[in-house]
């Protein structure tokens, strides 16, 4: 898995203050697949997508993305690279219009009238609320728009935290074939998620922190078929999930 | 792009009036207090005048504080040094100031509106990187030095020009009134309510038209995300804070035309009116500035005339007043 990763992080520690989040964090996440960051809640899933953007800097550890040490760099660089980030509250610029949110993320200009057609084939809604400024749409709404801005304009890795949260079912449902659609493309996504049934229907590999580490790594298949690992890493019981 | 755009659906969010009717309320409402008709035209015309100069003033500040959350006590100075900086050109030009030409007196204007922007510019430039940024994200910090670089400069101006008053005439051209009927308005007070509204118009049109707009508005909202979508916006901050610093001296040439002196405590006297406009307004609101202004000016002046013992304090009613109404101000950027 290692020759392939995109993205390497390699004991990064994290401090926010007083506090020691990140506790040598070891991740690796490979090319052309999804990857899902799983853990507990304060587990440090977050602050690992925080970390590797730049909006949290590491104290100790190195974050390599393809090829190139990103540790101590700005976040705006950092983006530039190549990494999309979709925050855990979305980032929706209220005011804007949805138009205009996906105009700030198209870094090349103009937004190109392909991609933009893939994206309302991905979420039609945002077509029809184009003009409308963000902060009127449903929470799911805005969360379509979020990750319609990470990927308005072809990216070498998605970060993208909770998509799921608090969306209901159906719109869940949306999202699940949206995410199949994006790999579809070949994309390197390290998605973080709460729900293990998404997160099955979509991870090809899979890493838990616990306690600011990663604990756990492998495929998603072998853990989904484990439920005594998923009880020890996660505390499920897959019965109630199901 | 355009095919898509005319197949939308989108609906339209109701346009927030509310605001916008308050100062054609309150003139309203003043008009029986005043009673006479002349008088209450003067005195709005005035505080038109006076409340565009506020808003040139205080828009970039609300950007600044909007944008970086950067509390600039120091903007004061700027409208000071812009005022006494184009006095430099006002023996100079005297002739053209004094000719009796529109046109000659115009060009010679723009001159001192130019000097005056630039060294403002250069000297945000210079209070940006020296003083604002060993102090991002500290507000105490932020409070005391650029307190301190207000008096600063407040002292270089006494230095280099002494501390008493100095004149500073308007243009010929500018000076008198139009009569219409038994209304008289002064010529320079229509100059600075056109200029303000230019103003206005050209911020609406940069942040609403353009790229560098987009990212403004979209800054003052959520700056880490703007980061996260790949924009440095520490390099989009420092130009937004020389505009600003460079509005500011703009403003104090507007100024002290409109008061036909100079003092050198002149910046500080009107930034007090600056942040209330700037809070009322909501933080980083280029609309709600406006429409802030042109309420702060209109009700110092009606207070003025009607009731000029609680004339100081009528402002600070007024902020009182519409933060009771909306605790965020006028216009309220989200996220904020």
């Amino acid at each position: 898995m290692s020759e392939a990763a995109l993205l390497r992080l390699d004991g990064v520690n994290t401090h926010i203050g007083p506090y020691h989040i990140l506790q040598g964090v070891e991740l690796a996440v490979p090319r052309g697949g999804l990857t899902m960051l799983l853990g507990r809640n304060g587990a440090g899933k977050t602050t690992t997508l925080r970390t590797i953007m730049g909006l949290w800097h590491a104290s100790a550890g190195r974050v390599r993305f393809d090829g190139a040490e990103i540790t101590d760099w700005a976040t705006p660089d950092i983006a530039r690279a190549g990494i999309a980030y979709v925050p855990e509250n979305m980032g929706i610029f209220a005011d804007l219009t949805v138009r205009e949110n996906l105009l700030l993320a198209a870094r090349a200009g103009d937004i190109d009238d392909a991609r933009l057609r893939w994206v309302f084939g991905l979420f039609p809604a945002l077509k029809k609320f184009w003009s409308l400024p963000a902060g009127f749409l449903s929470g799911g709404q805005k969360q379509m728009l979020s990750i319609a801005r990470a990927v308005i304009e072809p990216r070498k890795l998605f970060l993208i935290d909770e998509p799921t949260k608090g969306l209901a079912p159906a719109i869940i449902g949306n999202m699940i074939a949206a995410f199949r659609e994006l790999k579809q493309t070949a994309a390197t996504i390290l998605l973080v998620e709460q729900n293990f049934m998404f997160a099955k229907s979509l991870g090809d590999t899979v890493a838990v922190m616990d306690n600011g580490r990663v604990v756990h790594a492998g495929s998603m298949a072998e853990l989904a078929e484990d439920r005594e690992l998923q009880h020890r890493l996660l505390g499920l019981s897959l019965d109630s999930h199901q | 792009m355009t095919d898509i755009d005319a197949g939308e659906l989108a609906k339209r969010r109701p346009y927030d009036w509310a605001p916008l009717l308050l100062v054609p309320l309150l003139a309203l409402a003043a008009l029986p207090l005043i009673g006479s008709l002349s008088t209450w035209a003067t005195l709005t015309a005035a505080g038109l005048a006076m409340g565009m100069i506020i808003f040139i003033i205080a828009s970039g500040l609300t950007l600044v504080f909007g944008l970086m959350d950067v509390l600039n006590f120091g903007h004061g100075a700027f409208i000071s040094v812009g005022a006494y900086v184009a006095a430099i050109l006002l023996a100079p030009l005297s002739g053209l100031l004094q000719a009796d030409s529109l046109v000659l007196n115009g060009v010679a204007l723009l001159a001192l509106i130019a000097l005056a922007m630039t060294a403002t510019g250069l000297l945000g430039w210079a209070f940006e990187r020296i003083i604002i940024m060993p102090v991002y994200g500290q507000h105490l910090k932020q409070i005391l030095v650029t307190v301190g670089g207000m008096i600063v400069a407040q002292q270089l101006i006494i230095v280099l020009w002494g501390p008493v008053q100095l004149a500073f005439p308007l243009p010929t051209a500018f000076r008198g009134a139009i009569v219409l009927g038994d209304v008289a308005i002064e010529r320079y007070r229509i100059i600075a309510v056109i200029v303000g509204l230019v103003v206005f118009a050209g911020m609406l049109l940069v942040l609403n038209r353009t790229k560098i707009g987009l990212l403004i508005r979209a800054g003052v909202e959520n700056r880490e995300m703007v980061e996260a979508l790949g924009y440095h916006i520490r390099r989009l901050f420092v130009g937004v804070f020389v505009a600003g610093s460079a509005l500011a001296g703009l403003g104090g040439v507007m100024w002290a035309l409109y008061r036909e002196e100079l003092t050198p405590g002149m910046g500080m006297e009107v930034l007090v009116l600056v942040f209330i406009v700037v809070i009322i307004g909501g933080l980083g609101s280029i609309g709600g500035c406006f429409i802030g202004s042109l309420l702060v000016a209109v009700t110092a002046n009606y207070a003025g005339f009607l009731a000029p013992k609680v004339a100081l304090g009528s402002n600070i009613m007024l902020m009182v007043l519409i933060l009771l109404w909306r605790s965020r101000g006028l216009y309220p950027v989200a996220n904020r």
